[in-house]
């Protein structure tokens, strides 16, 4: 496998486009967390102004809920939820020009359709692997939603945090395309 | 005797423990893995939960950021007699635990209406049961809301036989593992009632992937559903591979003349658990 790409948010994100399903990337710079709680906040207000609140607009979202600071570092524990809950509210976002999700598992083909359409991508990390993860994060700043404690909205500046591109901005799956070259059937 | 102070203290010890220790059988298992996995993806996913394992023990961070709800299971002897209020003592134990050891606070008041933070990860989950005897054998598990969530429970018919449960298990982990952070250990339970079986699924993960199985019918749908779920494809982090789980427990129990319960109850790579003998 070769080399991760080295990827700079959010200048470089653009540069996500052309990656197909499957690339190894390392990302810097910020990104936002965001898990259930805070996604309904954000669509709601995006519903009620037509416009992305707090400069989100051709930024990354990043599907986490940290433990608290430990060990000299901004989060103790930091990796990715499962993105699948987050669904319903993503092709909306897309739309309004989030470049990107970071999360876990596969999407829905409403997602996958809206990768394609809005030229976005949903990369992967690894899940449970969050001690390792949090040594990627520079710094955590809450951005809003404090009263939502871990699901708040924080900006996180990342330092070379590992991620494969899982959905391209094809609509391509890494996860139904790495499954088929691993299955061995019939296993029914 | 016992005290529900002595209890709550083992269940503090245990989260403080279990949230930034990956679990022997389970660190052992993702060992040989990492070299067996004939996907380079999945070898990169395995390194990099084996360097989590060993940045969360020497930096006493948690394994996981989702440090989970808290269930408590308590054997109690019978000649025991508990005084005072144990969900009490043990939500105490929660709360001291989750706040002096950073872990996160993953628990809403209710899941139907009021979804406010409870702010201390309480309440536990709590169980408790009777066997003879004295002292107490307590278990805690921390469990992560992905792989809960992955969870299923069917109702069969007597007629679909251990095949129909092993096509339910295999058809659920299927469906549900790439959210569930593969690589999994899953828990089976067969048999019970409908309120117990998902319960019995649950105790099936507390079983060490060492263990011998608990009789030879659990032995041959474990082993067949070991490679089924393997052969899947899923692989480490859901991104292909041959280690889409380290291992199937199966327990088994009695049930109605009419049924044939059966649970699964996912456990992610960073299985957390711990068993306490208590004198």
């Amino acid at each position: 496998m070769s080399d991760p790409i080295a990827i700079t948010l959010p200048a470089d994100a653009g540069r996500l486009r052309s990656l197909p399903a499957g690339t190894a990337v390392v990302l810097s710079g910020p990104v936002f967390t965001a898990r259930d709680a805070t996604h309904a906040r954000i669509v709601a207000e995006l519903e009620r102004d037509g416009v992305l609140p707090y400069g989100l607009a051709g930024q990354v979202l990043f599907y986490a809920g940290p433990t608290p600071a430990a060990a000299g570092r901004p989060a103790g524990a930091v990796g990715p939820t499962t993105a699948k809950r987050m669904d319903a509210w993503t092709p909306a976002l897309l739309a309004a020009g989030i470049a990107a999700t970071i999360g876990k598992g596969a999407r829905s083909d409403a997602v996958r359709a809206a990768c394609e359409r809005y030229g976005a991508v949903y990369l992967a990390a690894v899940g449970g692997a969050a001690a390792l993860l949090a040594t990627h994060v520079a710094s955590a700043e809450v951005v809003a939603y404090p009263e939502l404690g871990t699901e708040a909205l924080v900006r996180m500046d990342l330092d070379a945090f590992p991620a494969w591109v899982a959905v391209d901005a094809t609509g391509a799956d890494l996860y139904a395309v790495a499954r088929g070259e691993w299955e061995r059937g019939p296993h029914r | 005797m016992l005290t529900t102070d002595d209890i709550a203290r083992a269940v503090g010890e245990a989260i403080a423990t279990s949230a930034v220790t990956l679990r022997p059988d389970v660190l052992a298992a993702m060992e040989r893995a990492a070299v067996e996995e004939p996907s380079e993806r999945g070898r990169e996913v395995l390194g990099q939960l084996l360097d989590n394992a060993r940045i969360a023990r020497a930096d006493r961070v948690p394994l996981c950021q989702d440090t989970g709800t808290v269930w408590v299971w308590v054997e109690l002897g019978a000649s025991e007699c508990l005084n005072g209020d144990l969900q009490a003592a043990v939500d105490e134990a929660v709360r001291a635990a989750y706040r002096s050891n950073g872990l996160r606070m993953s628990v809403v008041r209710d899941a139907l209406g009021d979804r406010a933070n409870t702010g201390d990860n309480t309440p536990a989950f709590v169980d408790v049961t009777v066997r003879p005897g004295t002292g107490a054998t307590v278990h805690v598990m921390l469990k992560g809301g992905g792989s809960d969530n992955a969870s299923a429970l069917a109702m069969l018919d007597p007629a679909a036989g251990a095949e129909g449960v092993r096509r339910f298990v295999l058809e659920t982990v299927s469906a549900k593992a790439t959210g569930a952070c593969p690589p999994l250990v899953v828990g089976v339970g067969v048999g019970g009632t409908f309120d117990t079986v998902g319960k019995l699924a649950k105790k099936a993960l507390l079983q060490p992937l060492d263990a011998p199985p608990v009789s030879a019918a659990a032995e041959a749908l474990e082993a067949r559903l070991h490679a089924d779920i393997n052969d899947t494809g899923i692989g480490p982090g859901g991104l292909g591979g041959r280690t889409t789980a380290l291992g199937v427990r199966v327990l088994s129990a009695p049930c109605h003349i009419a049924a044939l319960p059966v649970a699964v109850n996912l456990g992610c790579s960073a299985m957390r658990s711990a068993t306490v003998e208590l004198a």
